[in-house]
């Protein structure tokens, strides 16, 4: 059996939503397909009737500033984010999270969109765009609405997104001002399967020596993502210095709960890993923060 | 919905061809547009290898939908030429990669070369940094990514002068003065595999052609007890579904001993995940798979043997009515308890190998075609020609003249194409539907299917004086061979034998259990065993030394093995033990890198986390199949009427440049240049047997066959055209690719034409028959030669992670005589990648005999982001024997690394890794332990 019989090139989001809603049979929104085909090609997802390709959408392409918001288009390909001025400026822990997703060739595929619409908890890009406090476009035949990137996960790989129903526009990101900055790391195994064994993405907003607010976001820890709340309130308001830091690490433990995975690394390590990013990114955000205020 | 098209241009022509479901554009390029110059290596978004680009940019074609191509501009690899300076020329990448020799089997070539063009569009001048970046993930299992930057760097220079690709600087040619051997000649098929044209297996499409598929038990350990194909059969589309019971012939195949079955019938034992219980061939590759879904079987299940100590338990369950000890390999030398008491210290520990996959980038491919004679053709890629042909007419039934192995291009091997049942079952559809079939093996078939490198678990024990000299070598090793022989006997035989390392120990006792379980097959693989026993050997050096308060290299030197040397196995080594002059030389480039002591932790300044230092490991590896083993090649050579030398022998090219170097000898021998000789390799009907292209015997056994079979012609030529010219043959020379007979000149096609008119054929064959060698046990020479090599590594580890990152890497191999500089710079930077590899990132991970790594994802070879700088040492020691003093170079490169490595991060941290590959957790583990203790 072929692993879709239809595949729809969609011009504007009306059309890719009302050819989902007429497919005859199960019908799938692509992107860059990077995942999807996979899942398609090895069976982890069964054939489909209609593939929808949203790429063609001129409004998901976009990649421009909307008022206060940067707005990512669903169907940016990642090495366009990479290159972006505006993305560097506003949402930088964006840009290197997309720099390190896949290789070059996937990324002039791949797309936040379906990064995001995947909904592993781990995924590189969407964890970048959680610590920005970035909402997500969604679109359905009746409405338009925003919604909080986190409130976009149900379980690993599971989406809320209605699948044929709705489809993301794209996502906007709270244009930076002073003192704010942002910052992404992560840690591979050089071995087995091709999944971070820890991501973690950090904003936050500097005042003088304060860290007069902040969120982090690490993966994978747990069915979805998670901010570290716990650490997040430990620094909010605290002057940046090592023992505060070093205070607010520890919280690690009790903020997030990793587990072991066979072929990845186990909890402990996890946990130490977490703590090392954690470090790492809230210093570099830090720095940042500095000179970027000085602009 | 069908009619609809799919308008795009492809390589600047416009394209217009009906939609169909399903479709990836590498598909449409390949099988509707028969541009088979983009490969598919895994097809899935892992290799790189069927990048084209859309519109300018490099994306994966394997995973892009031909329909998304609609309205867009399609460039492959056989539309590059076209977009060079000279749209009539080659472009300069393609220039490039051929001068510097960045190009072996060629599989991946397209990849690279696509991407790489993509990257020069965009930064006309890209440093070492920004070419890894963009080839991150075009992988080569040939590894020659230093010599893929050069010629990235070479090919930009030239593009942005307008000047022509400059050749390489730093490859020197062999020490050794000769006209041809020795000096840089780019491959004879480079052309081909940078345009496109050169055709693998696959790329090869025949009328009415059917499409095989394996039905595989995917249970490691049962009865099969029942198979129903009736609903397969009845499918349409179907052409045959076959089982035990339809083959004509022998019903096992294996390279030693005959124990695979080529198909499980019902009430036989399944033993792996890949046991085939039936093959199916219909008209299209979609329908055969479906048809494999409906072929019903039943298994009772048995228990599962998943590792080589548990299956030597006495109660464990039985594999093979033999039992599950294929072989007790023992090496005994001098008295070992009298070396241990002896001794003044005692050192012992145990080592651990995982099981490797060769992971070249071809699939394996076999196409089976009847000829109107009734012969049986089979088109492969195959390390052992004349071996398929025997196994195909066995199961057959026929006999061996009747079958006509046609050697196509091998797009990588590393041992791992040389056992068969591909072959066989692509030919038991033909004959049965007496229409070619084509048998092409999807990466996670492959990845199930082929035999392995065993993993191996090593115990070695060292007794030594206090000075540092060795007094007893104790090791005791298990082999997992999983539920074939293959060639495991010889493997873990090779494992032992190499098993106290390269040194003279005057007491050596060592024991190897190659025991059969129910994990996939393991067999050849480069380095064959040697791998695995200089894991163990090297990393109990280092720590012998630290023991002893001596120097790693001054232990090393001081009971290195040396021309009057004993080896193990009772053989006087009287030449060319090149291993000496390979540790003083990488010494003193140590010391010119790193200092007086490069052994020591350093820190990285400004970046206290990180730690760097050296660490060193020798290796050597019999060049030849040895053990008594006879070991010969037949070649002829032929001047043909176009003035063209022919060379023919069927051992195998797997890219590791065996044309260059049966060329360059030939062209030596004859006094002609080197174009004027062509190689024909691997065709059982045109070439004698080279035997098995294995044990880094080729250059050796088959040079010398080339060597003397030129020679002769030579001396035919000489002696006919002295008679006819009636001069003394002192008068008769070759220069230049002309007969200079006294004052006339002749040009060779002319030779050619004279001869064939009196009656000559201007043809000569031999056979060369390697000097004979003693089983092991016997004493005396096991082997004709040893290769020898050192190489340092340069590690930097992050303390805060457990990363590891391999800096700098240097390679000294003694060859005997560099007959191929262009191809040994390849092999040794390959080589080098594979043990990197090996260090950090390769286990094929397989539980209770179900595999894990059953998808390029999730087996990761090294990347060229993590190719170190490689600094390449020749040294040649040569073999008298050996053609101008030549021995194996194959396989010598890889052993060292992954030991080397190791050592190194033991010196850069402390932590001693007794397993590959190296497990960072397990490094950050040891470090904050160490940290606790003080």
């Amino acid at each position: 059996m072929s692993l879709w019989s239809t595949y729809i090139l969609a011009y504007s989001i009306e059309e890719a939503l009302q050819a989902l809603a007429c497919a005859p049979g199960p019908a799938r929104p692509i992107a860059g397909g990077t995942d999807l085909l996979l899942d398609l090609q090895q069976g982890n997802h069964p054939p489909v009737h209609t593939l929808v390709d949203l790429t063609p959408i001129p409004e998901l392409n976009r990649l421009e500033m909307r008022g206060d918001c940067l707005f990512i288009g669903a169907s940016v390909p990642v090495r366009e984010i990479t290159q972006s001025r505006l993305v560097h400026e506003h949402a930088l822990a964006v840009l290197e999270a997309c720099a390190l997703i896949g290789g070059p060739q996937v990324r002039n595929s791949a797309t936040l969109g379906g990064n995001v619409a995947h909904a592993l908890p781990a995924a590189d890009g969407m964890i970048a765009l959680a610590a920005m406090g970035a909402e997500a476009e969604v679109a359905s035949l009746e409405q338009r609405e925003l919604r909080p990137i986190l409130s976009l996960f149900k379980g690993p790989g599971i989406s809320t997104l209605e699948a044929g129903r709705e489809i993301l526009v794209g996502f906007q990101i709270p244009a930076r001002r002073a003192g704010e900055a942002s910052a992404f790391g992560r840690v591979m195994r050089p071995q087995g399967v091709a999944l971070p064994i820890i991501n973690t993405a950090v904003w936050l907003r500097r005042q003088r020596e304060l860290i007069a607010d902040i969120r982090i976001v690490v993966g994978p820890s747990g069915p979805v993502p998670q901010r570290a709340c716990e650490v997040e309130n430990a620094l909010r308001g605290r002057p940046f210095d090592p023992v505060e830091l070093a205070h607010a690490r520890s919280l690690v433990y009790t903020s997030l709960r990793f587990r072991s995975s066979a072929q990845r690394a186990s909890a402990e390590y996890r946990y130490q890993l977490c703590d090392v990013l954690i470090e790492e990114c809230v210093g570099k955000a830090w720095k940042r923060a500095e000179v970027m205020e000085l602009v | 919905m069908n009619s609809k098209k799919i308008e795009l241009t492809v390589n600047g022509v416009a394209v217009s061809v009906d939609e169909r479901p399903g479709e990836m554009l590498s598909d449409l390029l390949r099988e509707r547009l028969r541009l088979t110059g983009t490969k598919i290596g895994c097809n899935e978004s892992e290799c790189g290898s069927c990048t084209v680009l859309v519109d300018g940019d490099p994306i994966l074609s394997c995973s892009y939908p031909a329909a998304k191509a609609r309205g867009k501009q399609v460039l492959t690899i056989e539309g590059l030429a076209g977009q060079g300076p000279q749209s009539n020329h080659l472009h300069p990448l393609q220039e490039a990669f051929i001068q510097y020799g960045a190009v072996q089997c060629g599989f991946c070539i397209p990849g690279q070369l696509m991407t790489s063009f993509a990257l020069l569009q965009r930064n006309p001048d890209p440093n070492d940094d920004d070419i890894k970046e963009a080839l991150k993930d075009t992988l080569c299992r040939c590894a020659g990514y230093p010599s893929i930057i050069q010629s990235i760097k070479a090919a930009a220079r030239s593009m942005r002068t307008g000047e022509p690709v400059q050749p390489p600087t730093d490859i020197p040619p062999s020490q050794t003065r000769h006209r041809s051997v020795g000096r840089i000649q780019p491959r004879p098929d480079a052309i081909p595999k940078v345009t496109g044209k050169a055709i693998y297996t696959d790329d090869i499409c025949f009328e009415g052609m059917l499409h095989a598929r394996v039905k595989r038990a995917m249970v490691p350990s049962a009865i099969l007890r029942k198979i129903d194909t009736q609903r397969a059969k009845e499918l349409p589309g179907v052409a045959a579904v076959l089982t035990a019971e339809d083959i004509p012939g022998a019903h096992t195949h294996g390279l030693v001993v005959r124990d695979w079955p080529t198909l499980v019938g019902v009430g036989e034992r399944i033993r792996t995940v890949g046991d085939a219980v039936a093959i199916v061939a219909a008209e299209t590759r979609e329908i055969a798979t479906q048809a494999l879904e409906l072929i019903e079987t039943v298994y009772e299940p048995l228990p599962v043997v998943s590792d080589p100590v548990q299956a030597r338990q006495p109660d464990a369950p039985c594999i093979h009515p033999s039992g599950n000890l294929l072989k007790h390999i023992k090496v005994r030398k001098g008295d070992l308890d009298k070396g241990f008491a002896e001794a003044d210290l005692i050192f012992e520990h145990t080592f651990y190998t995982p099981i490797h996959d060769h992971a070249f980038l071809e699939p394996e491919c076999s196409i089976a075609r009847l000829t109107p004679e009734g012969r049986m053709e089979v088109y492969v890629g195959s390390q052992i020609p004349y071996d398929d042909r025997n196994e195909v007419a066995r199961a057959l039934g026929i006999p061996e003249q009747q079958v006509h192995i046609i050697g196509q291009l091998i797009g990588g091997g590393f041992g791992g194409k040389e056992d068969i049942a591909g072959q066989i079952h692509a030919a038991l559809l033909a004959w049965v539907t007496k229409r070619p079939v084509k048998l092409l093996y999807d990466r996670q078939e492959s990845l199930i299917a082929h035999p392995k490198r065993h993993a191996t678990q090593i115990r070695v024990k060292i007794g030594a004086k206090r000075d540092g000299r060795l007094t007893a070598f104790e090791t005791e090793l298990y082999g997992d061979t999983g539920a074939y022989a293959s060639l495991g006997d010889k493997v873990m035989t090779r494992a032992t034998t190499h098993s106290s390392g390269p040194y003279e120990a005057p007491n050596v006792k060592a024991d190897c259990y190659a025991m059969y379980t129910n994990n996939p097959p393991a067999g050849a693989f480069r380095g064959f065993g040697v791998v695995q026993s200089a894991f163990a050997v090297e990393s109990a050096m280092d720590m012998l030394a630290e023991q002893l308060g001596m120097d790693p290299i001054a232990l090393r030197r001081l009971n290195a093995l040396r021309e009057g040397s004993v080896t193990n196995t009772g053989q006087l080594l009287e030449h060319s033990v090149g291993l000496l002059e390979c540790m003083e030389k990488v010494e003193a480039e140590l010391s010119r890198l790193a200092g007086p002591h490069p052994f020591r932790s350093r820190m990285v300044p400004g970046q206290p986390h990180l730690r760097t230092a050296w660490g060193i490991a020798a290796a050597y590896k019999n060049t030849g199949l040895g053990g008594g083993a006879p070991d010969k090649a037949g070649a002829d050579v032929e001047l043909l009427p176009d003035g063209i030398f022919e060379v023919r022998t069927s051992s195998a090219e797997l890219g590791q440049g065996l044309p260059t170097v049966l060329q360059l000898i030939a062209a030596e021998e004859l006094g002609v240049p080197p174009r004027m000789v062509h190689v024909l390799l691997s065709d059982t009907d045109l070439t004698p047997d080279g035997g098995p292209t294995t044990a880094s015997r080729q250059t050796y056994v088959t040079g010398n066959a080339v060597r003397q079979t030129a020679a002769a012609l030579k001396e035919m030529l000489t002696s006919e055209l002295a008679e006819r010219f009636d001069v003394s043959p002192d008068y008769v020379r070759f220069e230049e690719g002309l007969a200079q007979i006294d004052s006339q000149t002749l040009t060779m096609s002319k030779v050619a034409e004279l001869l064939k008119a009196g009656g000559r054929q201007p043809l000569a064959s031999t056979v060369y028959w390697a000097p004979e060698t003693k089983p092991l046990g016997e004493g005396g020479d096991m082997h004709f030669a040893f290769s020898f090599a050192i190489q340092a590594v340069e590690v930097e580890v992050n303390t805060l992670t457990g990363e590891v990152r391999v800096l700098r890497l240097i390679s000294a191999n003694d060859v005997g005589a560099a007959i191929n500089p262009l191809g040994l710079r390849g092999q040794v930077e390959g080589g080098a990648m594979m043990g990197v590899g090996h260090a950090l990132t390769e286990r094929f991970i397989v539980e209770e005999g179900r595999v894990i790594s059953d998808r390029l994802a999730r087996y990761r070879m090294a990347p060229i982001t993590m190719t170190p700088q490689i600094i390449p040492i020749v040294v040649e020691s040569p073999v008298p024997t050996g053609p101008y003093g030549a021995k194996g170079v194959g396989e010598i490169v890889t052993i060292p690394t992954a030991p080397a490595v190791t050592n190194a991060i033991y010196n850069a941290v402390g932590v001693r890794l007794d397993r590959i590959p190296v497990d960072q957790e397990l490094v950050l583990k040891q470090i904050k332990e160490r940290e606790r203790m003080g």
